[in-house]
């Protein structure tokens, strides 16, 4: 089937597979790869963007399913002067991030969960992050450039 | 400029979903791959058909055993002088096994093509539990290796049998403990995967591919591909996690190259979630016997362990050659003590092969599990404090360098230190009130207070005792620095998240006075980079840290003569500071390395003998390791009603000598703790008694989330490596070393009224019930 989904603002449409997943649409047809697959069970959100501004699991979207919406990715999150979102510049801020494969599909979790709640807890942001799963920080300085990007002081 | 908090060079991609993984190759003709995986866990081939999936119209290739065979490929060797199946010719030896390989114009279609893929297979029993694969009847997995009758790998000692004996034969207490350390995964967030091209007309093969070791796969691809080095160019991209998932060669890179081979055409193969978990190297896995004698008053005499270790059915364990259990005879810890001995028996099983990885520098955590459990054994049978249990056996500050009773030179350390500050942040003996007033009060959760002080071996090593596959483990390093005075580190090493491009630009800025914005750290390209082992083992600070010193100071004295040949004066006459050399009382008279390296590429005279440019090579073959070392206090809270565990509290102090950028050190660490915490709770890669994998997907084998890590507290102190150029000791294992023993200290610390002594991991919900109701629950096998 064809479909036409708006990612970043520019509508693709291609001819797909019925069964084409929404994160192998964003990767390869639409070519931005910064949406990441760490798993097969919808369990590490290294996939998440935003459809009509709401956080999805791109993996277990088919792209049938997004056909007429919108989609954010990572890469259209900033600018067209290439300014940082406030969610990029905390995470590198405060290092949250390492070898950057979740970070994509965490930042995008930490946005939506802003646009929710705009002054989370700290432990507000953990339960508000529990779909997307880090295997290098821990979590301690992804939660503190989450409370840096809300405007918040980050209690150390 | 140089060392200090600096935020991460790398950054500027990631955060932009610019990194470039594996998975985000593209080229033009590029195919997919996909692999067929055995369902039985031993069985023998009777028979593939392929014409099925042959005859799929999106199909360009389908590879068996046999075609591999035709091509000398069907085996490969192992990091352990092994060989281990590409694609199952005889039979296959675990679940999830490659037996087929189709190569499609998309992934989907190779994915369909797998299902028409007939295999007939005739069951053989399988060797599940490691305990009974050297019975007699027990069922012969490698009937491959040429008068194999047994499922025995090898036996392997370290320390002094009978000086162990006869100090255990005069000690007042010898505490004993069997303990597993189950088999876990170290589950990267990216998979394995490879994009393999041979070039029909170059002749050059180029591998985009997941690992840690660039280099010394080149090697291997040249040896078991036949292909000429020079002709072998493997890149390793932004690598998101490693973990020592991937520091082997996989049978899906080999798939890849051949698919690329047969077809002519780029061939990209990227391995599912449950691909990884159940067929790439896992961890641990070691069933250990550990006895501990002491003097009634706490003064620890002696150490004794037996080790049965499961390796599966091929023995792919990354480690140097001469330590099949790698570095599991530092277990003797942190810790003044007489004598010690271990005996390591390794066997085949049928599960996937594996062993050293996921943070474990070589069997290090393993080492540090069984004698952290081991003194809170102790404690718990003297009825001490484990605190004070170690604070009175604690190696001293002035026995450094430490020659260990089973040979390790430990080269610094103070140990006390650390453990009080530990103590103080924790609070501890406030811990311990709050404890005694909750149990006398008996309301809500058990309160558990867990200590580990572990002792780290890493940095591998020096060449002499130390290599894989006999190439030695020493690491090259080349520095440039161009005209203009900008500069580029060519490394050996492997990042995979460590940092390396902004931690190895400080070096060089510490010693060159060159800003780390003007040095480009390049890695991960055989064709760009010199000659070295990668990354694991936490060895990339000790060894190729000690490389980009080394080089670095080698520019620094080229730049002295060429700044002596600018000033007209003697290279004796000059001093350096931070960016300059100077005349000696002549502050002002001197020249910046910048205006050095201009220079240097110009018309100055220089003196006979000095070729000009301002560049140094280093081979840096570290004379020891390096031995980082930590307290770690976990506050847990336990449920008794459901065996529920929350970390309630982590107090980690870490020394790992002199910090680069004390911001990713500390978030080596927090990565770590996290590890530790899912390990000691909730991962297990569990079988049942027909060798089914049950633990081979997310929804199984649990990763810690946000929710169960909490915000750790972190301490330091600098204890620098005399040995080390900038006396900086690895750190990015040291926590995954250390915690799990921290945690499950505390949760039985927690567990102590019910009586219970030890238990294995992972302490789930289930465990800790089943524990406090004195009926523990063997981990490693499903069957109870």
């Amino acid at each position: 089937m064809k479909v036409s989904i708006e990612i970043n603002g520019t509508t693709v449409s291609e001819e797909v597979e019925d069964r084409t997943l929404l994160v192998h649409f964003v990767r390869e047809q639409a070519g931005l790869t910064a949406t990441n697959i760490g798993c097969d069970t919808t369990s590490c959100g290294a996939c998440t963007v935003l459809l009509d501004g709401e956080s999805v699991k791109s993996c277990t979207v088919l792209a049938a399913q997004a056909d007429g919406h919108s989609v954010t990715t990572l890469e259209g999150l900033h600018g067209d002067g290439g300014d940082l979102h406030p969610v990029q510049r905390a995470f590198r801020e405060e290092h949250g991030l390492q070898c950057g494969f979740c970070t994509p599909g965490m930042i995008m979790a930490s946005v939506s969960l802003l646009d929710h709640n705009p002054k989370p807890t700290r432990q507000e942001v953990r339960a508000g992050l529990e779909g997307n799963l880090c295997r290098c920080t821990g979590y301690h300085n992804i939660v503190n450039a989450v409370m840096n990007a809300s405007g918040q002081e980050v209690q150390r | 400029m140089g060392f200090g908090r600096m935020h991460r060079k790398e950054d500027a991609r990631f955060i932009r979903g610019h990194g470039q993984y594996v998975d985000d190759v593209n080229l033009p003709g590029m195919l997919h791959g996909a692999v067929l995986r055995s369902p039985h866990a031993h069985a023998r081939i009777v028979s593939v058909d392929t014409s099925a999936a042959e005859a799929h119209p999106k199909v360009k290739a389908v590879i068996t055993g046999q075609t591999l065979e035709g091509l000398n490929l069907a085996w490969m060797p192992t990091l352990s002088h092994d060989v281990q199946a590409v694609l199952a010719t005889d039979k296959v030896r675990f679940q999830g096994q490659e037996v087929a390989f189709v190569v499609a114009d998309d992934h989907y279609a190779a994915r369909d093509a797998l299902e028409l893929i007939d295999v007939e297979y005739e069951p053989l029993p399988p060797v599940v539990d490691a305990r009974r694969a050297l019975e007699p009847d027990a069922p012969v997995i490698r009937t491959d290796i040429d008068g194999k009758r047994d499922n025995h790998i090898f036996d392997w000692e370290a320390g002094d049998a009978a000086r162990t004996d006869e100090v255990f034969a005069r000690a007042d207490v010898v505490s004993a403990q069997d303990m597993l350390y189950p088999r876990v995964h170290p589950a990267p967030m990216e998979t394995c995967g490879a994009v393999a091209h041979l070039d029909p007309i170059t002749g050059k093969l180029t591998v985009w591919t997941t690992t840690q070791a660039p280099h010394a796969h080149r090697t291997l691809y040249a040896l078991v591909a036949g292909l000429p080095e020079h002709k072998i160019r493997v890149i390793s991209p932004d690598i998101g996690g490693g973990f020592g998932n991937k520091v082997g060669i996989y049978p899906g890179y080999v798939c890849a190259v051949v698919g690329s081979i047969v077809t002519g055409k780029p061939v990209k193969w990227v391995e599912d979630r449950s691909e990884n978990l159940m067929s790439t190297s896992f961890a641990r896995d070691y069933h250990m016997h550990g006895e501990i004698a002491a003097t009634s008053d706490g003064k620890i005499l002696g150490v004794r362990v037996k080790v049965l270790a499961d390796h599966g059915a091929f023995n792919g364990t990354a480690q140097p050659t001469k330590f099949p259990a790698g570095f599991f005879s530092v277990f003797t810890g942190s810790y003044d003590i007489e004598a010690a001995h271990c005996a390591v028996t390794g066997v085949y099983t049928n599960k996937a092969p594996g062993g050293v990885a996921y943070a474990c520098s070589f069997r290090i955590t393993e080492a540090v599990y069984l004698v952290e459990r081991l003194v809170d054994v102790l404690a718990y049978d003297l009825g001490m404090d484990p605190a004070e249990l170690r604070m009175r056996n604690l190696l001293r500050p002035e026995q450094f360098p430490y020659v260990s009773k089973t040979g390790w030179e430990y080269d610094s350390g103070d140990y006390p230190r650390a453990l009080s500050q530990a103590m103080d942040i924790a609070g501890y003996a406030e811990l311990r009130e709050e404890q005694k007033r909750r149990a006398a009060t008996g309301d809500g959760p058990l309160m558990g207070i867990g200590i580990s002080f572990f002792t780290e071996a890493v940095g591998a090593g020096p060449r002499k005792h130390m290599d894989i596959l006999g190439l030695g483990m020493a690491d090259g390093a080349e520095l440039r620095v161009h005209p203009t005075g900008k500069a580029v580190l060519r490394l050996s090493c492997q990042s995979q998240g460590q940092g390396h491009e902004t931690t190895f630009a400080q070096i060089v800025a510490e010693e060159l006075g060159i800003s780390p914005d003007d040095i480009e750290v390049v890695h991960g390209d055989t064709d760009q980079t010199p000659f070295g082992l990668g990354t694991y083992g936490s060895r990339s600070t000790p060894v190729s840290g000690g490389a980009t010193a080394v080089v670095a100071r080698r520019v620094r004295e080229r730049a002295k003569i060429v700044a002596s040949a600018m000033l007209e004066v003697s290279p004796d006459d000059l001093e350096w500071e931070k960016g300059r050399w100077f005349v000696q009382g002549d502050p002002d008279s001197g020249k910046t390395i910048q205006e050095i390296a201009l220079a240097a590429h110009s018309d100055l005279e220089l003196p006979d003998g000095v070729e000009g440019h301002l560049d140094a090579t280093c081979v840096y073959n570290p004379p020891n390791l390096t031995y980082p070392f930590g307290a770690y206090i976990c506050v847990v809270d336990v449920d008794p009603e459901t065996g529920q565990v929350k970390v309630r509290r982590f107090v980690a102090v870490d020394d790992c000598g002199v910090r680069i950028n004390p911001m990713i050190v500390e978030g080596q660490v927090h990565g770590g703790l996290a590890e530790g915490i899912g390990m000691a709770l909730m991962q297990v890669m569990a079988f049942d008694e027909d060798g089914n994998h049950l633990g081979g997907s997310f929804m199984d084998y649990l990763i810690p989330t946000a929710v169960e890590c909490p915000s750790w507290e972190l301490g330091e102190t600098v204890t620098p490596s005399p040995h080390h150029p900038i006396g900086a000791k690895g750190i990015g294992e040291s926590a995954t070393v250390g915690s799990p023993a921290a945690v499950v200290n505390a949760v039985l610390d927690a567990l102590k009224p019910y009586g219970v002594r030890h238990a294995d991991m992972p302490l789930t919900p289930a465990a800790v019930w089943r524990a406090s109701q004195n009926s523990p629950l063997r981990t490693d096998l499903a069957i109870t």
